[in-house]
Formats: structure tokens, C-alpha cells, sequence
């Protein structure tokens, strides 16, 4: 029960994207296209949960039993450049097809803050090894429907006649805000469960 | 090559390390400053260490909440309770309680929270007594727009002798609009207080000696 | 010295990293719910952008170009550990709501970008002016959004109230409200640069 809460909580309550505000330079970038959303999305979802088993065995294996805590931004970080350096390598080898999909979003991810943001979060939130893993999946799903979603209206707003100065950006980030304002109505959703 | 990165990794650690030793003192300063600043503001004046002092009571749960006892002379004037609920809208809230020798409450502080700010986050002052702020147009215009009046209160009240639930399920407090939620978690923070420092034996006697007698039949009540 | 002057107006204006470059956007939009914590945002980072492009410019003759990336990415996160603890120090009211988003500023693609782009190229001088316009450029645009949620949403301008609360519309201090103020800001921009 307490796994469907977190997963409730993540993908719709609080979603990363439009809750929490991580992940918007992506999310902003890469959903002019449907097919590079879901690219995208699923991208972020295997390197989230990868980064935050490892680094959540790293801040547990390691720092802390040296209380070395004050080093917890920086092992991270490098922890995430280098998984996603190896990850980009290992696929290349063993499914190109799966690299020919999300090859060009993989260098993209490092500085995707959902990922630093979820790998400092569960330490933060004291949760277990699988709670962690379970809201990164969460987390990872909640991001996919957000970007996807998004991707979506956008296609659309590409036909539709704009102001000059709204074009672009302003008015992606007011469909966002829309988006944003339906996503609240799932406030207290988790009270349910 | 990686002889250069592991330099500059190395600096980086050794650089960190030193701010780490020279900040570890004032975080954990601040953090006791905190705390002595909480129980000062929601307890009557006192001249104990209520931190030195503190013992913990357990709930109901299971788990348990420290209670922080303060005294003037050898008299007790009040307790600060930390308590905490899990149920605010965005998980844990954690909040300081004081009580005076009554049952009431003196004062409260919110320690921690995730709450939305605009919403949930007005839970810091919300359940204080109303304070009219004159707004600058106000002032500039020198009229005064009359706001919305609400019971919200919990200063000065007993959880024993008012119901500390939102005034939605029947209680007697009335919730932030629109945050529900954080007010439920809040007032069971708050009842979780009143709940943990009556049933500690701590409570019975140090109550009955400092209790005027009058009182002490209008507690049992 | 006209060239440097021209950087620092160039970072504020012309790049202008909310505005024009549109870096950064998670810190903009997580922390303006208050012109106060939008500033200190802001500061935060351009303290960082500013010691990591001196250190950068300064040691860019002795990083090999292979791991450049990977020695930009730790000299900026030692700076923003550094930060976070004098942060939790000193003002710890401040580092309770800006939160998880003070060791965030590690991947704002401002401070890499700018590494990247502009200080691993030019000397120590043009770099630390570089740092100060676009840390200036992002503060600014920082408290100028958390000006108009705050006013927005509370009738408040640092904490100084204009009309009563009650009047306010909420929805401007919410995650909503961020993006659409957000939007408007960037379209009125637009359209003051186009002139």
C-alpha cells in the first residue's frame, strides 16, 4: 500500500515537471515532437533508475559510513556524467537499435536536474533501497506523461496562429502553466489509498 | 591526463573538507539556535535549559515525542512538545507545541515542512490570533478593508476542553481555505502533542504540584 | 575595458540567461515564489558562475581538452557544496526554502554552458566580467518574476504589503501561476528586444 501512495504521489500529485519544476530545460526543449518526447522520456527513465540505485548504494556503502556527507553534490554529479557516458557505450554495443532511438537524448540527461534532483531527494525523504527505486520509476513515469502530454498540445499549437511575441517559448510555457493548473486537481488524490 | 583530473578531484576534496570543518560548528549552532528559539517562543518565560532537561513520552504509536519542561525557579511554567504528523500534503510536519500549566496552548512554531507555499505554508501563522496589517493602499488611502473573519485560532485554547479538529469534520478550528489537508495534519500534530505530555507520568506530578487547587477540578473535568 | 563594460551589459541584456537564452529554467521557476527568495536564488548562482569561470579561465592552459567536462563539472560542484554549507551556516531560514535546489545549481546549464562557452576561451579578466553580467542577468530576472508572483499573489513586494491579501490570486504563488507569469515576461521581452 505504502508503494501505491509513493507512486500516486510521484506521477500525478507531485509530478516532477509541473510540481516540482525539475527537468523544464528538456521538457521545454524536446516536445516540439511526439516521437522525440517519448525518446526522451524513455531515456530519463532508464538512466534515473540506474542513477539512484547506484548513488543510493554509494551515499549508503560509502559516504556515510565515512561521514563524508559534504561530498554527497559533487560524487553524485560525477557518478551521473560517468553512468551516462557508460550507458551510451554499452548500448552502443549491445542493441544499436536501442541506441539509434535514444542515443542523441543520452548526453542531454547529465544535466538533467530530474536526475540529481531524485538521486539527492531519496536520501533526503530517508527512504529505503526499494521505496527509492520505486518512486525513481514513479518519478520517471510521471515525467514521461508530463512530456508527452506536453508534446501533444504542441503539435497542435504548431498550427495555430500565434501573436508574434508569444511564438515559441511564451506560449509553451503558458499551455504549461494550464497543464500545471489540471494536474493540481489531483490534489488529495492519495488520501484515497 | 588523468593525472590532472585526479589533481583537481583531489584539490576539490581537500578544499571541502576545510569549509566542511569550518561551517560544522556554526550548521549545528544554528540548528540548537533554532530549536532554543522555538521552545522560547512558545512557552511562558522561563530560566531552565529545557533542551538539558528534555525526556521523551511515547505515543500511542509507538514512537515517541521529546518534551522539553520549562521551569522559573523550581517551579514548572509550561512544556514545549515537539510533535510531527506524516499526513501533510507534502509528507512530514514538524512542529513545536507549548503549553502552560493549564492545558493551553501558549504558542506554537512550524520547525519543518514541505507544504505548498501560498497554501499549506500559511499554517506558520494561520492558527495565530489575527494580526490587521494596513495594507500601503490602505494607508495611502486612509480607509480599511475589513477581512474575512475566521476562527482559526488555537492560542489560549485546550485541546482538552475544545475540539482542535477542522471545523469540515466537525471540530471547532477552521481550516486554511483550501488546504484542508495541511490544517488536518497540523491540528493532529497538535492534539499528538496534548495527547503525549498529559498521558507522561511526568505530567501527573509535576502538574499537581504546581496546579492551584481551583484549577485542578477544572482539569479533571 | 569597453570590451569587458560590453560583456557585462551583453550578459544582462542581450544573452540575458532567463530571457533570451532561456537556460535555467528550474531554479526560475521553483524558487520566485517571493522576490526574496528569488534573489537569493539568483546571488547563489551568480557566486557560483562567477568563482567557477575565474577558476576555469584560470587552470583552462593546464586541463586537457578529453576531460575538460569532467573537471568543469567538479570545480563547479566544489562550489556549490561550498554554498550550501556556508548557506546552512549562516542563513539557514534561507537554505530551509530554497532547498534541494542550492546543490541543483550544479546542473543549471548556465554555469556549464558558460564554462564551456566563454571561459575555457577568454582570459581571467573577460571571464569574471562575463560571470558578473550573466549572474546579474539571471538575478535580475529572478527577482523580477518573484516580484510579480509575490504582487500577484499575495499583494506583497518584498514582504512590504501594497493591498490586503485577500485580494490576491493565489494561483501566482502556485506552480501555475510560475509558468504562466513566466511566459508573459519572456513574450514582453521579445517584443521590447524586436524594437
Amino acid at each position: 500500500m505504502e508503494y501505491i501512495g509513493i507512486i500516486i504521489v510521484a506521477i500525478f500529485v507531485n509530478n516532477v515537471v509541473l510540481a516540482q519544476f525539475l527537468g523544464i530545460c528538456p521538457f521545454l526543449g524536446v516536445s516540439k515532437k511526439v516521437d522525440t518526447a517519448i525518446g526522451m522520456s524513455a531515456a530519463v527513465t532508464f538512466v534515473l533508475t540506474i542513477a539512484t540505485i547506484v548513488t543510493f548504494l554509494l551515499q549508503k556503502g560509502l559516504l556515510e559510513p565515512f561521514g563524508l556527507q559534504y561530498l554527497q553534490t559533487i560524487t553524485f554529479i560525477l557518478v551521473i556524467a560517468s553512468l551516462v557516458q557508460m550507458v551510451e557505450i554499452v548500448i552502443k554495443k549491445v542493441s544499436p537499435p536501442l541506441y539509434q532511438a535514444l542515443g542523441v537524448f543520452l548526453p542531454l540527461i547529465t544535466t538533467n536536474c530530474v536526475i540529481l534532483g531524485v538521486a539527492i531527494l531519496v536520501i533526503q525523504k530517508d527512504f529505503t533501497l526499494l521505496s527509492s527505486v520505486v518512486y525513481a520509476v514513479a518519478t520517471a513515469a510521471g515525467y514521461a506523461l508530463a512530456l508527452i502530454i506536453f508534446s501533444t498540445i504542441r503539435e497542435q499549437l504548431a498550427l495555430t496562429k500565434v501573436p508574434k511575441a508569444m511564438q515559441g517559448v511564451p506560449i509553451a510555457l503558458i499551455t504549461a502553466g494550464i497543464l500545471a493548473m489540471a494536474f493540481m486537481g489531483f490534489s488529495g488524490i492519495e488520501q484515497v489509498f | 591526463m588523468l593525472l590532472s583530473l585526479l589533481f583537481i578531484c583531489l584539490l576539490a576534496a581537500g578544499l571541502l573538507a576545510k569549509v566542511n570543518d569550518m561551517t560544522e560548528k556554526p550548521i549545528s549552532d544554528a540548528k540548537a539556535l533554532k530549536l532554543e528559539e522555538a521552545i522560547k517562543n512558545v512557552v511562558p518565560p522561563f530560566d531552565n535549559n529545557p533542551v538539558n532537561e528534555s525526556y521523551k513520552v511515547a505515543t500511542e504509536k509507538g514512537d515517541s515525542l521529546i518534551v522539553y519542561p520549562a521551569k522559573k525557579g523550581d517551579d514548572v511554567v509550561g512544556f514545549a512538545v515537539n510533535s510531527y504528523s506524516d499526513d501533510g500534503f507534502a509528507g512530514n510536519i514538524q512542529v513545536m507545541v507549548g503549553f502552560d500549566t493549564q492545558d493551553n496552548v501558549v504558542n506554537y512554531a512550524v520547525l519543518a515542512h514541505a507544504e505548498t507555499p501560498g497554501l499549506g505554508s500559511q499554517m506558520v501563522d494561520w492558527f495565530k490570533p489575527q494580526v490587521q496589517e494596513l495594507s500601503l493602499i490602505e494607508k495611502i488611502f486612509g480607509f480599511e478593508i475589513k477581512k474575512t473573519e475566521t476562527k482559526s485560532s488555537i492560542i489560549g485554547k485546550s485541546p482538552g476542553t475544545t475540539n482542535f479538529s477542522v471545523s469540515k469534520d466537525g471540530g471547532d478550528i477552521d481550516a486554511i481555505s483550501a488546504s484542508t489537508i495541511t490544517s488536518r495534519a497540523f491540528l493532529e500534530a497538535v492534539n499528538k502533542a496534548y495527547a503525549a505530555y498529559t498521558q507522561s507520568e511526568n505530567y501527573t506530578s509535576t502538574g499537581a504540584t504546581i496546579v492551584p487547587e481551583e484549577d485542578a477540578t477544572e482539569i479533571k473535568e | 575595458m569597453t570590451k569587458n563594460i560590453r560583456i557585462l551589459i551583453n550578459g544582462v541584456v542581450k544573452d540575458n540567461p532567463v530571457f533570451v537564452l532561456l537556460l535555467g529554467m528550474c531554479p526560475t521557476l521553483a524558487t520566485t515564489s517571493s522576490a526574496i527568495n528569488g534573489m537569493s536564488m539568483g546571488l547563489a548562482t551568480m557566486f557560483v558562475l562567477v568563482c567557477s569561470n575565474l577558476v576555469i579561465a584560470s587552470l583552462k592552459n593546464f586541463i586537457p581538452d578529453l576531460v575538460r567536462i569532467p573537471a568543469f563539472i567538479v570545480i563547479i560542484a566544489t562550489f556549490v557544496t561550498i554554498v550550501e554549507m556556508v548557506m546552512n551556516a549562516y542563513l539557514p531560514a534561507l537554505a530551509d526554502s530554497l532547498g534541494i535546489f542550492i546543490p541543483l545549481i550544479v546542473v543549471n546549464c548556465i554555469v556549464l554552458g558558460r564554462a564551456e562557452a566563454f571561459a575555457a576561451k577568454n582570459t581571467v579578466l573577460s571571464s569574471l566580467f562575463d560571470g558578473v553580467g550573466i549572474g546579474l542577468g539571471f538575478t535580475l530576472a529572478l527577482t523580477l518574476l518573484g516580484v510579480v508572483r509575490e504582487f500577484m499573489g499575495s499583494g506583497r513586494m518584498f514582504s512590504v504589503s501594497f493591498f490586503p491579501e485577500d485580494f490576491g490570486v493565489t494561483l501566482f504563488i502556485l506552480a501555475p501561476g510560475a509558468f504562466i507569469a513566466l511566459g508573459y515576461l519572456v513574450a514582453i521581452f521579445n517584443k521590447l528586444q524586436r524594437k
